[in-house]
């Protein structure tokens, strides 16, 4: 079984082929602000490196999310007409769960966080578990105050991982508890996606392409302006 | 029936609020053409929304690709090539298309088409009559765009004039919207025009003996200023007037750059190509005067995909495939010859 994983979530964009031998050729790109020109060509490019052809994914996975609007549509866009074009099914793994996953070895609370722009965050937390990690809270949105006092009340020990910690280092830093991931692990990776889709495709845990559901955390504004909006 | 050196392209528009897909045989024969419309997801908000319409089309476009691929009773792996408007349009829609587009040439081993939006409108036309005979004058008038052009050939086309301010579609909009009649402005302001006096109310025809450029921007103030004025004025007088003030305007310049290029036909396209009043004076033009007047059907009209496979069947034959690193393109704008 080889696996196609996608992922373009974040500033960074990228794409890996995969099965039970590992990761046979992964690429990503940190600087290529527009996903949609290099996506396709690195998933070529990864092929030719793999020697794979494409008909022989019988997987697609895609990073669903939560991320930059207009990469994770590109990302999704092409993860799904792949899946469609090759009739195969699709797995959708979080871009939070892609954050924890090379993490995993530690102890400690697993704080997944992604720049959401705007003053805000996109966050998860996380714990090991026997053989990877598992969400012990729910992806949300906060802003960087939110998250120092729930770290600060949880009083435990945490590796904070992603663009987001990077991003407010200084403010979260004033923690005590809170150790914060290295630049090298703060983007989702094909790669991760890749090892974390394998033992859900050998489980069958498959949807289809139209079954793939962005994660946004957020609804347009216009949706919530138009909520708000004073009576006429 | 199709034949071996059939060219199959499947086309992809997604660069507004249609989500469309159609598979064309040679540019003229259309086996399928879906279009899913999201007109009542912006309908509250008046005009369409960039990120409803992008969340829209990510949700839309395997289902309609695939809707088109079965009502054309074709596989991917029959097909020529898999083209999709890159621009001009709102970039997070365009983005979908143009994303989805690559991978399926990408994974049938077909060359990808990028096309542009106008060039579209501009094949539709030919799609429905190969037999026009070039020079055409087109008028491209649409929510986005008004133009007039000169197809001298493929691909070769001579811009005679634009709008300088709002498109006509625009201005149907803002005035429905003034008129507390919903959005989109114009199939409404259509209707009730059917049951007004279109001379009821003089409204001022902007700029219509000098050159060829256009304004709506000053008919759309004197109408929403004569509805201030007489608020008990009818809306069907008030439509009818507006309406037969813009086919003036957009017809009397018509007819003079066909007469000044010598045009076979005068072709028209776009979404406000769709207007019952438009079409039925071009066509009464083509009767007084012996120049054709072609007016395709309405859904070729407004956005649809088979535009855009006819488009990138002549792209393809011209100029070959596109590469897997375009990108969408907002801005972009058509190549005009001197
Ligand atoms: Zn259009």
């Amino acid at each position: 079984m080889l696996i196609l994983g996608i992922e373009s979530a974040t500033a960074q964009v990228g794409c890996a082929i995969g099965g039970h031998e590992g990761v046979l050729a992964s690429t990503h790109s940190a600087r290529a602000r527009r996903h949609a020109e290099s996506l396709a060509p690195q998933i070529e490019f990864a092929l030719s490196q793999a020697r794979i052809r494409i008909d022989e994914i019988s997987v697609v996975a895609v990073d669903v999310g939560p991320g930059l609007y207009t990469g994770l549509r590109v990302g999704i866009s092409t993860a799904m007409a792949t899946a469609f074009g090759l009739g195969v099914p699709m797995i959708g793994v979080s871009s939070l769960d892609l954050l924890a996953f090379p993490v995993r070895h530690t102890r400690r609370l697993i704080v997944a966080t992604i720049d959401a722009r705007r003053g805000e965050l996109f966050t998860a937390f996380y714990r090991q578990v026997p053989g990877g990690i598992q969400q012990v809270s729910e992806p949300r949105v906060v802003t960087p105050d939110d998250l120092y006092g729930e770290l600060q009340a949880a009083s435990t020990e945490c590796l904070v991982v992603g663009d987001g910690a990077l991003r407010y280092r200084d403010q979260l830093e004033g923690l005590t508890k809170v150790e914060i991931a290295d630049v090298s692990l703060a983007y989702p990776s094909a790669s991760s996606l890749v090892a974390l889709a394998h033992p859900r495709a050998l489980r069958e845990e498959f949807v289809q392409p139209a079954e793939i559901t962005p994660l946004y955390l957020r609804r347009p504004d216009a949706e919530v302006n138009w909520e708000t909006r004073p009576e006429r | 029936m199709t034949d071996s050196s059939d060219q199959i392209i499947l086309g992809i528009e997604t660069s507004c609020d249609e989500t469309a897909a159609s598979v064309v045989v040679n540019g003229s024969t259309i086996l399928s053409s879906v279009v899913s419309s999201q007109v009542d997801l912006h309908a509250r908000f008046g005009g369409v929304v960039p990120e409803i319409a992008s969340r829209a089309h990510t949700e839309l476009i395997t289902p309609v690709i695939a809707q088109a691929l079965v009502e054309a009773g074709r596989t991917g792996k029959e097909l020529t090539a898999v083209a999709a408007t890159y621009g001009p349009g709102l970039v997070g829609s365009l983005l979908v298309g143009v994303s989805a587009a690559k991978a399926l040439a990408l994974t049938w081993g077909v060359p990808f088409v990028g096309v542009n939006h106008l060039e579209g409108h501009l094949y539709a036309g030919l799609l429905e009559e190969p037999d026009l005979q070039f020079p055409l004058v087109v008028l491209l008038v649409s929510g986005g765009h008004t133009m007039l052009i000169e197809m001298q050939g493929h691909g070769r086309y001579r811009l005679i004039g634009q709008t300088v301010d709002d498109a006509a579609g625009e201005a149907f909009d803002k005035v429905a919207r003034y008129l507390d009649l919903g959005y989109p402005g114009g199939p409404v302001v259509d209707q009730l025009a059917t049951q007004g006096d279109p001379t009821a109310i003089k409204f001022p025809r902007p700029m219509i003996n000098e050159g060829y450029d256009f304004s709506f921007s000053g008919l759309k103030t004197a109408v929403i200023n004569h509805v201030r004025k007489n608020p008990d004025v009818s809306a069907e007088d008030v439509c009818a007037s507006f309406q037969a003030a813009v086919v003036d305007v957009l017809l009397t310049k018509a007819k003079r750059a066909a007469e000044e290029v010598g045009a076979t036909a005068i072709c028209l396209a776009g979404g406000v190509a769709a207007n019952s009043e438009l079409r039925e004076r071009t066509l009464d033009y083509s009767v007084e005067t012996g120049v054709r007047a072609y007016v395709p059907s309405r859904s070729m009209c407004t956005d649809n995909a088979a535009m855009i496979a006819t488009a990138a069947w002549w792209r393809l034959n011209a100029d070959g495939p596109s590469g897997l690193d375009l990108g969408a393109e907002p801005n972009l704008k058509l190549d005009w010859v001197a």
